[in-house]
């Protein structure tokens, strides 16, 4: 059997483990194992114990060598080390990679649940001026001005709120 | 009123706070509520990080403490912690978050924190939030029985008043945004603790827990991501946390954990009426050597309890018997038997202490009413060959997986 890593030397060391009740096996040669620190399980990519195996993997596909989060500076090695991310834009950073792992553990990209009440109150608002925007247009185009002046000043006071 | 233990509160507040808590039980212990003979409590959690700041496990300490600093006032001046104890981390000794995480009030990653780190939780400790865990914030609520419906409530309430006063990182696509992309979008993690004797001792729990497995569901042991089931104690919890809104994830659980009653509450009768002897004998063992036994390890006594406390569900002992057996069960918990003694016990005293705390408990027990119960039994001679054979499979002390807090 050749290793699942290199895929030329022999295997020796198989490690399976049990992912969301699907069993994982992976074969893997003397070296690649060592490489990969799992006689010392405290250094093997914690990602894909946690994850999944192949977590770690997809991100470093993915991410171009030395790519680092503008925000904080994680890189995705940490992850590899960590399963953790380094921060809130880190999921902008790293979304190439990120998605094809979220889709595999959850229920499709989109949150569908609990929104803050500020954002919420902001959304709204925000549609509320786009709207407001291009009634005022349509207004000045068919030479209403009155209906304008009112909407411009209904602008002028959402925006005061912002 | 809230009492604040931190660097400038001194150490004796810190100890007479900490004895405090420590002196009362946790409310959610006390074995009522829906359904409460199988499901003994239920919990929600929700993950929280401040919008721009690095998560906990990146920050640098100084970081850490600033952040910390910006959260901890606020978690502190919530309605709901008037009553509250708040403790940094590094003012509690190993022991005293030891016994915090056999209360299920902190996680025990959040055990090994030090400076930077601290929890905030009410006085009848069914609230609690963790600051610098993994995430920012951590913030849990637990109830006795089967009532995740309202320790979600709970909790959400706490959550919305948060929000007014901090800005948590959110993605309108992604939802909240979480240390680990696991528990990203609502950051919600619902879990139940159920006591299932009967479908170990029938062996049908590794059927049951493949069937929660497939549908996306978590079974673990006593104390989480990677423990032994022991005391037939078994947890079982949601992993998607993204796609789904918040009450179609506690109502699908609600579902499952229902259905795990009813096979639960069958298993129990089809082993009075046809298995009766291998049942009878398990209580009758267990009640013997709670009663008699001078030294006893912490699983053995996990899994004593389990069969008396099933003894008691089937009516075997009377219900004020049932109170003792489940005080017993948080007791006999290693840090709890420690806090309890003024010097620090090796593994065999403890053995001992545990076993003179269970004697002294159940010194009033009544031997188990076999002639009562079997009365009302409709006994049903087994039947050979058609018992469906045990399924192999999964271990139920998943090593897969994330942290269950």
């Amino acid at each position: 059997m050749l290793c699942d890593v290199c895929k030329t030397e022999t295997a020796s060391v198989f490690l399976t483990q049990i992912v969301d009740g699907k069993m994982q096996k992976v074969n893997m040669c003397e070296g690649c194992s060592k490489a990969k620190g799992v006689a010392d399980p405290t250094g093997f990519a914690l990602a894909d114990l946690l994850l999944g195996m192949g977590a770690a993997q997809q991100l470093e596909r993915t991410t171009p060598e030395g790519k680092r989060c503008p925000q904080c500076g994680f890189t995705q090695s940490e992850f590899k080390k960590t399963g953790r991310l380094g921060c809130s834009v880190c999921y902008g950073t790293f979304s190439e990679g990120l998605e094809p792992m979220l889709k595999g553990m959850h229920k499709g990209l989109k949150h569908t649940g609990k929104c803050p009440e500020r954002l919420q109150r902001t959304q709204a608002r925000d549609n509320a001026l786009r709207e407001l925007h291009a009634d005022l247009r349509h207004a000045v185009v068919s030479e209403r001005y009155e209906d304008a002046a009112s909407l411009r000043d209904k602008i002028k006071a959402l925006e005061f709120e912002a | 009123m809230l009492q604040t233990c931190g660097e400038n509160w001194g150490i004796k507040g810190v100890i007479m706070a900490i004895r405090n808590i420590l002196s009362k039980s946790s409310d959610w212990l006390r074995g009522e509520g829906p359904h409460h003979q199988i499901v003994v409590s239920s919990r929600v959690r929700l993950a929280r990080n401040l919008s721009g700041a690095p998560f906990p496990g990146w920050a640098k300490k100084a970081e850490r403490t600033q952040i910390l600093e910006r959260i901890r006032p606020r978690v502190e001046e919530l309605p709901e912690m008037a009553d509250a104890f708040s403790f940094a981390c590094q003012d509690l000794s190993a022991l005293e978050k030891q016994v915090l995480v056999e209360r299920h009030l902190i996680s025990r990653e959040h055990a090994a924190k030090g400076p930077g780190s601290a929890v905030v939780m009410n006085k009848r400790q069914t609230l609690s939030i963790m600051i610098n865990e993994e995430d920012h914030l951590r913030m849990q609520a637990i109830r006795s029985g089967l009532q995740l419906r309202a320790a979600f409530k709970a909790l959400n309430k706490v959550d919305s008043e948060l929000e007014q006063k901090v800005d948590f990182a959110f993605d309108p696509v992604l939802g909240y945004l979480t240390a680990c992309p696991s528990n990203v979008g609502t950051g919600m993690r619902a879990s139940a603790m159920l006591h299932v004797p009967a479908l170990v001792l029938s062996e049908q729990i590794n059927q049951v827990i493949q069937a929660v497995n497939k549908i996306g569901l978590a079974v673990r042991g006593l104390y989480g991501e990677g423990t032994e089931a022991l005391g037939n104690l078994f947890q079982i919890s949601n992993q998607i946390t993204l796609g789904e809104r918040e009450e179609e994830i506690i109502e699908r659980l609600q579902k499952v954990i229902l259905q795990i009653i009813d096979h639960e509450q069958n298993a129990r009768q089809t082993l009075l009426q046809q298995r009766s002897n291998t049942l009878l004998d398990s209580i009758g063992r267990s009640y013997g050597t709670l009663r008699h036994a001078y030294s006893m390890g912490s699983k053995e006594a996990l899994n004593l309890l389990s069969l008396a406390k099933l003894g008691c569900d089937l009516g075997f002992y009377s219900e004020e018997q049932q109170h003792a057996v489940d005080e017993l069960f948080m007791e006999t918990q290693p840090a709890h038997l420690q806090k309890g003694s003024p010097k620090k016990l090796a593994t065999e005293e403890r053995d001992t202490l545990r076993a003179d705390i269970i004697r002294r408990k159940l010194a009033e027990f009544q031997p188990p009413d076999v002639a009562g119960v079997m009365a009302r039994v409709q006994v049903v001679p087994q039947k050979t060959g058609e018992e469906t054979a045990p399924a192999e499979g999964t271990e139920p002390s998943g090593e897969s997986s994330e942290g269950a807090l």
